[in-house]
């Protein structure tokens, strides 16, 4: 077995002194798609802007991240940017706000392949003009010279992929991607992502709060909850039985687009304020199956027979054997 | 069978933009010739991408936006102009509820001063009732009486919108128009705004127009659901059915696009693709240039929005009226 790509171990971020991150334990090995879900609030995003040291100066981050074996933490700025766009790039939310609006989008991919590349003149235009047609831009040659804004929102976003994919990175992190497209152009976009990693080799982190979406595109997901991991494992079994009881009620809130029109099963109250965490499992106050012990001593990330990775101390029974996973979409369309 | 509470004929909304300072103003349609009708009661949906003219459509439902072309009539009596003193006076049986709570919100006022305005507003209780009604509005929508002297800032997204959707009620509306209402919030925040929204419904019978692009919470929560494309109304039907069995070829797109956890990418009918510019829009069918079964007809007529099967319309030349037989 190959050695893993990025390798965090007890990460810790907090922010004036309230930790926002207690400890993530994670792996990404070479080619593998690995999905991060949670809500809002739960650390996905800063488990890899710590990471990869974009957090600002106010955060203090500890505990070890190695790329290939080498620790990144408390490295120079500039053995930073050799990882950073090289190694590892990373997409936002908001394509349009990452690009530069003075600057043409032709230039700007120019730009990280002669940073990330050291190409330069025709050679860069050329390799430029394969990636734009890589991520599915129309008549590349024709909008080389454009400026972000004559660009819609989906196309932005392949701007984005395309300046990410400059640097021929071994992984790519993609935060909330497709989260501010339309519904059409959504599926566009997973569908690029598979596409990519199929045509590249190169591994995926997709970060994002859809659980559907993450299902697309993920071969492993994690879920996070209030800093820490709750519930890690196999896409297809995690997704058939989701024993933590926050991974449960995630599912349970989501609308079905079929099926009966039932009334929703939401998770009651609110994720806690990092400030005032609950003592024990930080799930423990919204927790149906909480029991008295949940409120003294955090649960740890323990792994099953099966490999999955747990933090509950009751969780959802496994169901018996032969039972039909709980919402494959039946072929009744 | 009773008057609807609400009915658009052919609305019409054109915006006027132009690039440059001094070029020539082009026309965006917005809305293009839209009619509706909502009974007391009714949830219709509205969905459809950005762009499609939903929002603005349920502003001109609400008389907020004139419309050029076209008439809105309320509770059976056309819409009275925006400003004026009976259009104020019909804004107490019609209610809007945004996206985005932080701005619909005053940041300096405590949230059930806020709730109690729209009563002062339309003097519909005394100050010493006020207090009381507040106080129901509040525990209707879910939030506990020690909250009430908080400011917006110190509660949470999902908060913030209950106390937004208690504002909207406390003129006790007929009609509520909510636009993106859970869309900024969290997957199990917004199935406790959708459950808390549907029970108002059983409870108080009020209609709701229900703008957003989330198919799944639409299909939750409305009755019967109209896709919008570019302006135009493309497909309508009760939400079942339209899940279940779209007709449109975009409507059989937008509900396969639809991510559902656990399945992977496959079997997806992926557009090829992006809206066009609603100030550029194609002839003919809006919806021709991604469309797969697009014909000549379709480059050349725009196709109107007909009955396909019952209770169900579809503008489309490609799809053809369901054999009554069918219809069981």
């Amino acid at each position: 077995m190959r050695s893993n790509l990025v390798e965090l171990c007890d990460l810790k971020v907090a922010f004036d002194g309230t930790t926002v991150l207690h400890g993530i334990d994670l792996d990404v090995a070479p080619g593998e798609a690995l999905g991060l879900v949670g809500e809002s609030g739960c650390g996905k995003s800063v488990t890899w802007l710590a990471a990869l040291g974009l957090l600002p100066g106010k955060a203090t981050v500890t505990g070890s991240v190695k790329v290939e074996g080498r620790e990144m933490l408390g490295q120079p700025r500039a053995a930073l940017e050799g990882i950073r766009g090289g190694k590892i790039a990373m997409i936002f939310q908001d394509p349009s706000s990452s690009l530069n609006p003075v600057l043409r989008v032709g230039r700007q991919i120019v730009e990280a392949l002669s940073i990330h590349r050291g190409l330069g003149g025709a050679a860069a235009r050329t390799e430029a003009l394969r990636l734009l047609d890589m991520v599915g831009i129309p008549d590349a040659r024709g909008r080389f010279d454009l400026f972000p804004h004559e660009f819609s929102g989906g196309q932005c976003q392949r701007l984005m992929i395309a300046m990410a994919l400059a640097g021929q990175p071994d992984l790519l992190i993609a935060d909330e991607p497709t989260t501010a497209l339309d519904a059409t152009i959504q599926a566009q976009i997973l569908d690029l992502l598979a596409d990519i990693r199929a045509e590249t080799g190169m591994a995926t982190v997709f970060i994002s709060h859809d659980l559907g979406a993450v299902s697309q595109v993920c071969d492993r997901v994690c879920v996070m909850y209030s800093g820490r991991i709750v519930e890690a494992g196999g896409i297809d079994e995690l997704f058939a039985h989701p024993r933590h009881p926050y991974t449960r009620g995630l599912f349970d809130a989501i609308p079905q687009i079929d099926g009966p029109r039932s009334r929703l099963i939401p998770i009651p109250g609110t994720v806690p304020n990092p400030k005032a965490m609950p003592t024990g499992c930080a799930f423990s106050p919204r927790c149906s199956r909480a029991m008295d012990a949940c409120g003294s001593g955090v649960p740890e990330l323990t792994a099953d027979t099966n490999g999955r990775l747990l933090a509950c101390r009751n969780p959802v029974p496994v169901p018996q054997q032969g039972r039909k996973p709980a919402r494959v979409l039946e072929a009744a369309l | 069978m009773s008057a609807p509470l609400i009915e658009a004929s052919d609305l019409v909304r054109i915006y006027h933009s132009r690039k440059r300072l001094f070029s020539k103003a082009t026309d965006t349609r917005a809305v293009d010739g839209v009619s509706l009708k909502v009974m007391p009661g009714e949830t219709l949906g509205i969905v459809g991408e950005s762009g499609s003219g939903k929002s603005t459509l349920g502003r001109m439902l609400l008389g907020i936006d004139p419309a050029q072309a076209g008439e809105v009539r309320f509770d059976g009596k056309p819409m009275p102009r925006l400003g004026t003193a009976e259009w104020r006076a019909l804004r107490a049986r019609m209610q809007l509820v945004y996206q985005d709570p932080l701005a619909a919100l005053d940041k300096r006022l405590p949230i059930a001063s806020q709730i109690g305005e729209p009563l002062e507003i339309h003097k519909l209780a005394g100050s010493a009732e006020r207090e009381t009604c507040v106080a129901e509005l509040m525990a209707a929508v879910g939030l506990r009486p020690d909250q009430a002297e908080r400011f917006p800032h110190e509660l949470s997204g999902g908060q913030r919108q209950r106390a937004v959707i208690a504002r909207a009620l406390a003129s006790r509306p007929q009609l509520l128009v909510c636009d993106e209402p859970v869309a900024a919030l969290d997957v199990s925040i917004q199935a406790q705004v959708v459950n808390m929204l549907r029970d108002l419904q059983e409870e108080s019978g009020i209609a709701m127009i229900f703008i957003s692009h989330d198919l799944k919470v639409v299909r939750n929560i409305a009755d019967r659901v109209a896709v919008m494309y570019l302006g135009h109304i493309v497909e309508e039907a009760t939400s079942n059915v339209l899940f279940r069995a779209p007709r449109h070829p975009y409507t059989k797109a937008l509900v396969s696009s639809v991510p559902v956890s656990g399945q992977r990418l496959k079997d997806r009918t992926i557009l090829q693709g992006e809206p066009p510019n609603p100030a550029d829009r194609p002839s003919g069918c809006p919806f021709h240039p991604r469309c797969p079964l697009a014909a000549a007809v379709c480059r050349a007529e725009t196709p109107p929005l007909r009955w396909v099967g019952p209770n169900r319309s579809a503008a489309c030349h490609m799809v053809s009226p369901e054999p009554t037989s069918v219809a069981a």
